[in-house]
C-alpha cells in the first residue's frame, strides 16, 4: 500500500535580511524598483549577486521520507534543525521552494493550542470557533462537547469570556478541544510544553490514546522520554536535512550520540571552566575545572545509565584566603527547569579550615535517579554564603534506560525514580469480599 | 479509515486561480469567522450594535448642517439629510470594509503562522460581517425615510443588486490591501487617507450631475460613484446616469477580480513575510 505520506525532497528556503526583500517597506520597495535602471546600468552587478546569496538561507535540504498508515513518527533535532519548517510545510501553512508531498488521508496539524482563540469570547463560543479553525465540522463539535469539557474541568466559566480565565484554565480548554481532533493523520509540535505538570500528563496520556488507535501520528518534542514512549519510529533532522531515519530508540541513539552535543564545548569529561560560556556576565571566573566519573571512576561523557553513580571533581581557585566556601553543582532539563542540587554546604561532616590558593572538591553522588533525557549541568561556587561563580550549561548528561527496579520496567513521565518498596498487606480485611 | 481523499504540497508559481472548492469545504469556519466579528466588534460598548446606525447618522447630521445649511448643498429635491444618508449607507460600508479588512490579515497573524485554511475567507469575513451592518443602516434608512414621509419607487428591487456591486468592490479594494499590508505595513497608514480623499470624490453630499465637468470625469472611474448613485436612485427615486452606474459595476468587478488574483499570488508567503 502506498505511504499515507509521501515527502520527497523537500526544501525550504528563506531569504534574510533586508535584501531578501522578506521585510521593508514600501519606500524601499519604490526606491529599489526605481534604482532598477541604474543597478543595470552599473558594469558590477555582481556585487549585488553575491550579497543575495549570502542572505540565502535553506532552512530544509532535500528531505525525503515516508510515512506509512498507522505509524508514530517523532521528529528529532536541535533548535533549527528545520523541524518546525517541516511541520509548517506539512501543514500548508507554507509552500516548500523545491519538491513535493503527497498526503493520502484527512490531516489535522496542531502547531499551537488555542490557536484563535478569542480573549472577548466566551469558552463556549472559543470551542466552537478554535474547533472550525483546526478543521472540525460543527457537528463534530457538537458531538464531542461535552467530552472537551469534561476534560478541560472549566466548570462554571464555559459562559465567561476566557479573557478572565486563569492561564491555566486557558491552556486546558484550548488544549481539550486539540486533544478531541480525530483526523486519520496528526501532526503535532512540541504544544505539551504548556499548562501545569498534571495536565500535561493527562494529554501524554491523550496522546498516547491516539497513537494506540492505529492513527498516523507525526510528533515533534524535546521530550525523549514521551518520544520513546509514545512514537514507533523517529528521524533524525540536522541543519535542514534527514540524516538519520528508524526506529525511535535508534533515533534517539543517534540523536544523542551525534547531534545533541553540538555545541557543547567539551566532549571530554574534563571540563574547563575558565573559559566557560555559559558564565554570568558579574561573575570572575573562580571555576576552574570539572570532572565528571561514572561507578568505577570511570570518565563520564555524555551517556550515563538511570541511577548510575556520579562523582563530580570540582576545582576552583580562592583569590583570598577563606574558611566559608561552598561548590554545588545542578542538574536542569534542557529547558532550564532545575531539578536537583549537590551542594557542599548540606555535608555534615563538612570542616571548615581557612583555605587558598587553588582548591577541590570531590562530590559523590550514589545515584542520579534521572529519567532518560537529556540534562544540562551547572557549576557553582560560594563564599561566605553568596554565590560567587556559576556556569550554566557546562556540560551534558544524557541518561539512558537501564534496568533501575530489576525489573525492566522504568516510568516513562516524571523527572525521576523513585526508590520504593510494596508489598501486598498481611491483614485479612479482604475477607468480606 | 481509509479515504480517497489525496492532497498534493508543491511549490506554487505564478499566477493562481481561486478554489473555489476548497473554500466550499471551509464554508462552517466562514461562517464562524464572520459570526466572531458581528460578536466582537461592539463587545464592550455601551451602545453595542447601535453604532451600525450612529456612524452614518453622525455624519449625516454633520454633512447635513455643514454641507446643507452652510454651504448650501442642494441634493435633487429630495430632502438634504435623506439625500446624503442614503448615499452614506453604502459609502460607510465601503470605508470600514477598507479598513478591516486592510488589517484583517496581520490582525490575524497568529491563526495565520499556524494554521492552514484558505486565507482569503479573513478579509472576506471581516467585509461579510460589515454587511451586517450596512443591512442595519439601510433599515435605518426606512426609518428616516418614514420620518420625512418619502415614499418608496420600484427602484427599490434594484437594492439587492447594488449591495452585490458594492461588496464587490468593496472586497476587490480589501483583498488587494490586506495582502499589502502584510509585506507593508505602510498600507495601514495610507488606508485612512486614501478613504478621506475618495470621499470627497464620491457623489455623497452632491449629486453627480451637480459636479464640475473636470470631476465629473474623474466620478467614471470610482467605482463607487455609480453605486452611491445606484442606492440613492433605489432608495428616493433620485436622477441617475445609468451610464455611472455601468462603468462603476464594470470596474468593480474587474477590482474585484484583480484583487482576487493578486490575494493568491502574494498568499503563499504570508506565514513567512507576516
Amino acid at each position: 500500500m502506498a505511504p499515507i505520506i509521501e515527502v520527497r525532497n523537500i526544501s525550504k528556503q528563506y531569504l534574510l535580511g533586508e535584501a531578501g526583500g522578506l521585510y521593508g517597506n514600501l519606500r524601499e520597495a519604490l526606491m529599489h524598483t526605481l534604482a532598477a535602471p541604474l543597478r543595470a546600468f552599473r558594469k558590477g552587478s555582481s556585487a549585488s549577486d553575491g550579497q543575495k546569496k549570502q542572505s540565502e538561507f535553506w532552512a530544509l535540504k532535500d528531505v525525503t521520507l515516508d510515512v506509512e498508515r498507522g505509524d508514530t513518527i517523532a521528529i528529532i533535532g536541535s533548535n533549527g534543525a528545520g523541524k518546525s519548517t517541516l511541520l509548517k510545510i506539512l501543514s500548508r501553512i507554507t509552500d516548500p521552494t523545491e519538491g513535493h508531498v503527497r498526503v493520502r488521508g484527512r490531516m489535522a496539524s496542531l502547531l499551537e493550542v488555542g490557536t484563535g482563540f478569542h480573549p472577548e469570547l466566551t469558552g463556549r463560543e472559543n470551542i466552537y470557533l478554535n474547533g472550525s479553525i483546526l478543521g472540525m465540522r460543527k457537528s463534530e463539535i457538537e458531538a464531542k462537547f461535552d467530552e472537551i469539557l469534561a476534560f478541560a474541568g472549566i466548570g462554571n466559566f464555559l459562559d465567561t469570556p476566557v479573557k478572565r480565565y486563569s492561564s491555566g484554565m486557558y491552556v486546558r480548554l484550548a488544549f481539550s478541544i486539540a486533544a478531541h481532533l480525530d483526523p486519520e493523520i496528526l501532526v503535532v509540535d512540541e504544544v505539551l510544553a504548556v499548562g501545569d505538570v498534571a495536565f500535561q500528563k493527562k494529554c501524554l496520556g491523550k496522546m498516547a490514546e491516539a497513537c494506540t488507535q492505529n492513527r498516523t501520528v507525526l510528533f515533534v518534542s524535546h521530550n525523549l522520554a514521551a518520544v520513546e514512549a509514545l512514537c514507533n519510529k523517529g528521524v533524525v533532522l540536522q541543519q535542514g536535512k534527514a540524516v538519520f531515519q528508524g526506529t525511535s530508540k535508534e533515533a534517539i541513539q543517534f540523536y544523542l550520540q551525534n547531534v545533541s552535543s553540538e555545541g557543547v564545548p567539551s566532549q571530554s569529561n574534563i571540563i574547563d571552566l575558565d573559559h566557560a560560556p555559559g558564565r554570568l556576565a558579574k561573575h570572575r571566573p573562580h571555576l576552574k575545572r570539572l570532572e565528571l566519573f561514572s561507578g568505577n571512576n570511570e570518565p563520564l561523557v555524555g551517556e550515563l545509565p538511570v541511577g548510575a553513580p556520579v562523582k563530580a571533581i570540582i576545582t576552583f581557585q580562592l583569590q583570598e584566603s577563606c574558611t566559608s566556601f561552598d561548590a554545588s553543582i545542578a542538574f536542569d532539563t534542557t529547558s532550564g527547569q532545575r531539578i536537583c542540587t549537590a551542594h557542599s554546604a548540606y555535608e555534615p561532616n563538612r570542616v571548615h579550615e581557612e583555605q587558598s590558593g587553588e582548591q577541590t572538591f570531590v562530590c559523590e553522588i550514589p545515584s542520579l535517579p534521572l529519567l532518560p533525557g537529556e540534562y544540562r549541568v551547572g557549576v557553582g561556587l560560594d563564599i561566605g554564603g553568596y554565590e560567587v561563580d556559576w556556569v550554566d550549561d557546562a556540560a551534558r548528561l544524557y541518561v539512558i534506560k537501564s534496568d533501575f527496579y530489576g525489573t525492566g520496567i522504568v516510568p516513562t513521565r516524571g523527572t525521576f525514580l523513585l526508590q520504593n518498596r510494596w508489598a501486598l498487606s498481611e491483614k485479612k480485611e479482604r475477607v468480606n469480599a | 479509515m481509509t479515504s480517497a481523499f489525496e492532497l498534493v504540497i508543491k511549490p506554487r508559481k505564478g499566477w493562481q486561480p481561486v478554489d473555489l472548492k476548497e473554500i466550499w469545504i471551509y464554508r462552517e469556519l466562514l461562517g464562524f469567522l464572520v459570526w466572531r466579528d458581528i460578536k466582537i466588534r461592539y463587545k464592550q460598548t455601551a451602545l453595542g450594535g447601535l453604532w451600525a446606525i450612529l456612524q452614518p447618522l453622525i455624519a449625516m447630521v454633520i454633512f447635513g448642517a455643514l454641507f446643507g445649511r452652510v454651504a448650501g448643498l442642494r441634493g435633487d429635491g429630495s430632502p438634504y439629510p435623506l439625500f446624503v444618508f442614503a448615499g452614506l449607507v453604502p459609502w460607510t460600508f465601503f470605508a470600514n470594509a477598507l479598513g478591516l479588512a486592510a488589517n484583517s490579515l496581520v490582525g490575524s497573524e497568529q491563526m495565520i503562522r499556524k494554521t492552514y485554511f484558505p486565507r482569503i475567507l479573513v478579509p472576506i469575513g471581516v467585509i461579510c460581517a460589515l454587511g451586517v451592518d450596512m443591512l442595519i443602516s439601510l433599515g435605518f434608512m426606512g426609518v428616516l425615510m418614514g420620518y420625512y414621509r418619502w415614499h418608496v419607487t420600484i427602484s427599490l428591487l434594484l437594492i439587492p443588486l447594488l449591495i452585490f456591486g458594492t461588496v464587490l468592490a468593496a472586497a476587490g479594494l480589501g483583498l488587494f490591501l490586506s495582502a499589502l499590508n502584510v509585506q507593508y505595513r505602510d498600507v495601514k497608514y495610507v488606508v485612512p487617507f486614501f478613504t478621506q480623499m475618495a470621499f470627497f470624490l464620491t457623489p455623497v453630499l452632491y449629486a453627480s450631475s451637480n459636479a464640475p465637468a473636470k470631476l465629473r470625469a474623474l466620478l467614471v472611474l470610482n467605482p463607487m460613484s455609480g453605486m452611491v448613485e445606484g442606492f440613492r436612485h433605489a432608495l428616493l427615486g433620485s436622477a441617475v446616469s445609468w451610464a455611472l452606474v455601468g462603468s462603476s459595476f464594470a470596474f468593480a468587478v474587474l477590482l474585484f477580480v484583480a484583487g482576487l488574483f493578486f490575494f493568491r499570488r502574494m498568499e503563499r508567503t504570508f506565514a513567512d513575510t507576516i
